[in-house]
């Protein structure tokens, strides 16, 4: 397991065990996890905390014959057997790979300039997720982060003025990021990208075309 | 391994786990059931919905028992999980990616001193919950029951969560050891 110095925040983490995340950031919540000890802790500690809020509820009754409905019901059950969990080969990890259909031969690219790639990904409409493609050394498309917008590396590694970010490490952004990541030298960087703010493909492509030219 | 002054529902849900033990469902029926359907209906389900939802959770508890580790988790904690994915699916009809899941299945002799540090937690944290402002405890309560979007979410809960992750960070590590 490589070093992750980026980690999902607790307000994520949070939300993620209540259940109210949108559908594209669970999934990188869930891919995150997978690849990080810490933040799967982290996260079984929140969902600890809607163990307790269970427990401590007050009771509904159930309907008269519940107990006797539910009996009859697992009479028809198999109870499954323990198979032994899909270890997927590639660089996605299982939840990503469920997503796409397989690794990253299976991506379905879409060219958006400057050699950029990216695919978006089948999710539900409040937020957005898409595999992104950067070659090494070209600029990290800038999405303009309205709402918020969590960016994970799953090969290679980019880096702002202030941080670097490799294969694991999550980049929490909100409105009032203002940088220019750039692909690092080296492995093609490619992240798993998750925004709440709607897409914006018409200010994006220009700006995509032209590969920052800095390092 | 039964703690002194509850129910040992591990215990219980081992016992369906090994043996498809159908007095050990009843009574975890019994306890939990109802408290599943309390929350379903506060997360804003009708009664109707709620008790078919509950009915759900508890034949799900009883499929899945094969992955319960009491060395892990509390029943309550395995029982909320399960109940919240539900609630996605019937409420938001939207899909919940789950992590890729460890190679570490049941341990058959699983630590008696871990298994009962897990089961307590959730009697701690209840405990700590209790004792939280009543205002800091309704931000928690409604967060959990889907009140509250995730960006009103407030991540200080004033709750020792430490000591939770510690134990399964620690028991990771152990793990990925094992896995070399």
């Amino acid at each position: 397991m490589t070093t992750i110095r980026h980690h999902l925040s607790d307000q994520l983490l949070m939300a993620y065990a209540a259940g109210q995340l949108p559908e594209a950031f669970n999934l990188v919540v869930a891919t995150h996890v997978s690849l990080c000890d810490e933040c799967r802790a982290r996260a079984a500690s929140f969902d600890a905390v809607g163990g307790a809020l269970l427990e401590e509820a007050e009771e509904i009754a159930m309907g008269e014959d519940a107990l006797t409905r539910a009996l009859e019901r697992i009479e028809g059950l198999p109870q499954a057997t323990r198979s032994e969990p899909l270890k997927p080969a590639g660089i996605f990890p299982a939840p990503l790979a469920d997503y796409v259909g397989g690794d990253l031969s299976a991506v379905r690219w879409r060219k958006v300039g400057g050699g950029v790639k990216q695919a978006i990904l089948p999710t539900g409409k409040d937020a957005s997720a898409r595999l992104l493609y950067i070659p090494a050394g070209t600029a990290v498309p800038d999405h303009g982060h309205r709402g918020m917008e969590l960016t994970l590396v799953l090969q290679g590694a980019f880096a702002d003025e202030n941080d670097r970010f490799g294969r694991g490490d999550i980049e929490i952004a909100d409105e009032e990021v203002e940088h220019t990541p750039v692909a690092l030298a080296g492995e093609d960087c490619i992240c798993l990208a998750a925004t709440d703010a709607p897409l914006r493909f018409r200010g994006l492509i220009p700006r995509l075309a032209q590969p920052l030219l800095r390092i | 391994m039964a703690t002194t002054d509850e129910t040992d529902w591990a215990g219980l849900l081992v016992k369906v786990r090994d043996h498809q033990d159908r007095a050990a469902f009843a009574a975890l029926f019994r306890h939990f059931a109802p408290r599943v359907k309390a929350f379903l209906m506060k997360s804003g389900a009708g009664a109707a919905l709620a008790e078919e939802c509950a009915q759900d959770v508890m034949a799900t508890l009883w499929q899945k028992a094969h992955l319960f580790d009491p060395s892990r988790a509390s029943v309550a904690t395995w029982v909320f999980t399960i109940a919240r994915n539900r609630r996605i699916d019937a409420l938001r009809k939207a899909r919940r990616a789950e992590p890729e899941e460890l190679d570490w299945g049941p341990d058959p002799e699983p630590d008696q001193a871990e298994v009962m540090e897990a089961q307590q937690e959730t009697e701690r944290l209840g405990r700590a919950l209790a004792a939280l402002p009543a205002s800091q405890r309704v931000l928690i309560e409604r967060a959990f029951y889907g009140e509250l979007s995730h960006s009103e979410i407030a991540a200080e809960t004033g709750l020792p969560l430490g000591t939770i992750k510690s134990r399964i960070r620690l028991a990771l590590e152990k793990l990925r050891h094992q896995l070399g």
